[in-house]
């Protein structure tokens, strides 16, 4: 097989999931390699190391170290997809759930072969009902020997994809991050060691089971092998899920989606945890971690949002420290205060009420609230917010000194959903 | 043995015990959480990092014991 794309894409079929038989046609039968519990390793994951997969969820880890922490954790394991796509902009898990959901199954009950374990979790959230009945289609249509998959949904919250907070919540306890240590690869749902997967990672390691560790490094970098989706958002032509190879450029993709709606404003790369990209680094930037370093951004979970020549980025990053300190569980008082402080200083800003160098009071603010919670919820927000002040002091300046722009008026571009965590007593109660 | 000071955001009420007893490692941020210094601590610092732990009445302050040179 050559370097070519599509590889996740391949056999998309513009409208339902592809069916267990056209899936076999498109990629052939998955072959399990087994596992070797005593050996710690196996060849899949043995496989997945030499391939340098790492996870497409956000945190970029290593996915056949992760699968080795679940291997040399004692008790019985199990596989956890994370499919719940809590990203406001991200659409590419709900694509392949919808589209392509044999993919995803067959690289869970791949990984579940190479860990030794026989339960295998699919977890969605409330509102991607399309893609959890595929889903449930898909696991029917199966006929896996010692696994079995079950689907699980969870409420719609930015922290659901959070992987502790998702592993409290399927345990039985509230939708909330917990401590760590333990991570889930020693004490993740039930107390069980549980690998924590993107459903996109599981896609590639189902292929990389099927063609190998050589033709998965046939495309992408050396530091980040293989293609990834980008969920191209925002102010493009046609928006949508593209696969594309690790190290491309930005302004190809934008290209080859229809090219821009316009003059753009902006690019935030990764998702809301992400980085705030200027015109000219966007235009010139490739895709991989790598080429985004320089800049402050990465992949994440391979977010593109465009802002158009009419939106206002101040008003914007505003809106969206906002929404992240509504998103925050309120467990960790440098979350609950910083985020909500930092919330109320951009707002005050971007209306030109924000007193004196209100720049470096966010500074300090956010100094005093990233790395301080549990998770890197809060750590995330003030990385994207402290990227928009990096990129265009002069707009934060402007609208310190004189109050809201002309663009301020301008309908908000960044998609932002009224959810909300529930309570973290009603399982509990339930 | 030296030790390494944590604290569990999530359990932390900010009463600020902590802060008292391992000023070397704890100071108070505007809200009245612990700032925790985590390089580890070592000689009698070790005593006060033990009593700021169970001084904390939710338990929040946690003591990781290192092993060997660092």
């Amino acid at each position: 097989m050559s370097a070519t794309l599509p590889r996740v894409l391949a056999g998309i079929e513009p409208h339902g999931a592809l069916t267990l038989d056209a899936h076999v046609v498109t990629h052939g039968p998955l072959k399990l390699a087994g596992h070797g519990r005593r050996r710690r390793t196996a060849p899949l994951i043995d496989e997945a190391e030499r391939a340098g997969l790492l996870g497409h969820g956000g945190a970029s880890f290593s996915t056949a170290r992760k699968m080795r922490s679940v291997v040399a954790a004692r008790g019985r394991p199990l596989v956890l997809v994370n499919g719940v796509e809590a990203e406001p902009a991200s659409e590419k898990d709900r694509v392949l759930f919808e589209c392509l959901p044999h993919l995803v199954l067959d690289g869970a009950v791949a990984a579940a072969d190479a860990i030794g374990a026989d339960e295998v979790i699919v977890a969605t959230r409330e509102s991607l009902g399309d893609a959890a009945d595929a889903v449930e289609g898909a696991i029917e249509e199966r006929r896996d020997r010692g696994v079995r998959i079950s689907l699980a949904t969870v409420p719609d919250a930015y922290l659901a994809g959070q992987e502790t907070a998702l592993c409290s919540y399927l345990s039985g306890g509230a939708l909330r991050p917990t401590f760590t240590p333990p991570r889930p690869g020693e004490r993740g749902v039930d107390r069980r060691p549980t690998l924590v997967n993107n459903a996109e990672t599981m896609a590639h390691l189902a292929l990389i089971a099927r063609h190998g560790a050589g033709w998965f490094r046939e495309l992408g970098t050396d530091g980040q092998p293989g293609s990834t989706l980008v969920t191209l958002a925002g102010a493009v032509r046609r928006p949508g899920v593209y696969e594309i190879e690790f190290g491309s450029s930005l302004a190809h993709l934008i290209d080859v989606a229809g090219g821009s709606d316009g003059p753009l404003q902006a690019a935030l790369i990764g998702g809301y945890a992400g980085s705030w990209l200027t015109p000219a680094e966007l235009s010139s930037v490739a895709l991989d971690d790598e080429s985004l370093r320089p800049l402050g951004a990465t992949m994440l979970a391979g977010v593109v949002f465009l802002l158009s020549g009419s939106a206002c980025v101040v008003r914007e990053t505003a809106a969206l420290a906002g929404w992240m300190a509504s998103q925050s569980a309120r467990q960790c008082g440098p979350c609950l205060h910083g985020l909500d402080a930092l919330a109320g200083e951009l707002a005050a800003l971007a209306e030109g009420y924000g007193g004196q160098a209100p720049e470096q009071r966010i500074r300090r603010v956010a100094s005093l609230t990233a790395r301080r919670g549990a998770c890197a919820h809060p750590d995330g927000a003030v990385k994207a917010l402290l990227s928009a002040l990096d990129a265009f002091p002069e707009l934060f300046a402007d609208h310190a000194r004189a109050g809201a722009c002309t663009a301020c008026d301008a309908p908000a571009e960044l998609p932002l959903p009224g959810w909300r965590l529930p309570d973290a007593r009603r399982r509990v109660a339930a | 043995m030296a030790v390494r000071v944590r604290v569990n955001p999530i359990a932390c009420e900010a009463h600020g015990m902590c802060a008292e007893v391992l000023p070397e490692r704890i100071t108070l941020d505007e809200w009245g959480y612990p700032i925790v210094d985590e390089r580890p601590v070592d000689g009698e610092l070790v005593e006060h990092a033990r009593l700021a732990a169970k001084s904390c009445p939710v338990l929040a302050v946690l003591l990781e014991e290192q092993r060997g040179p660092r």
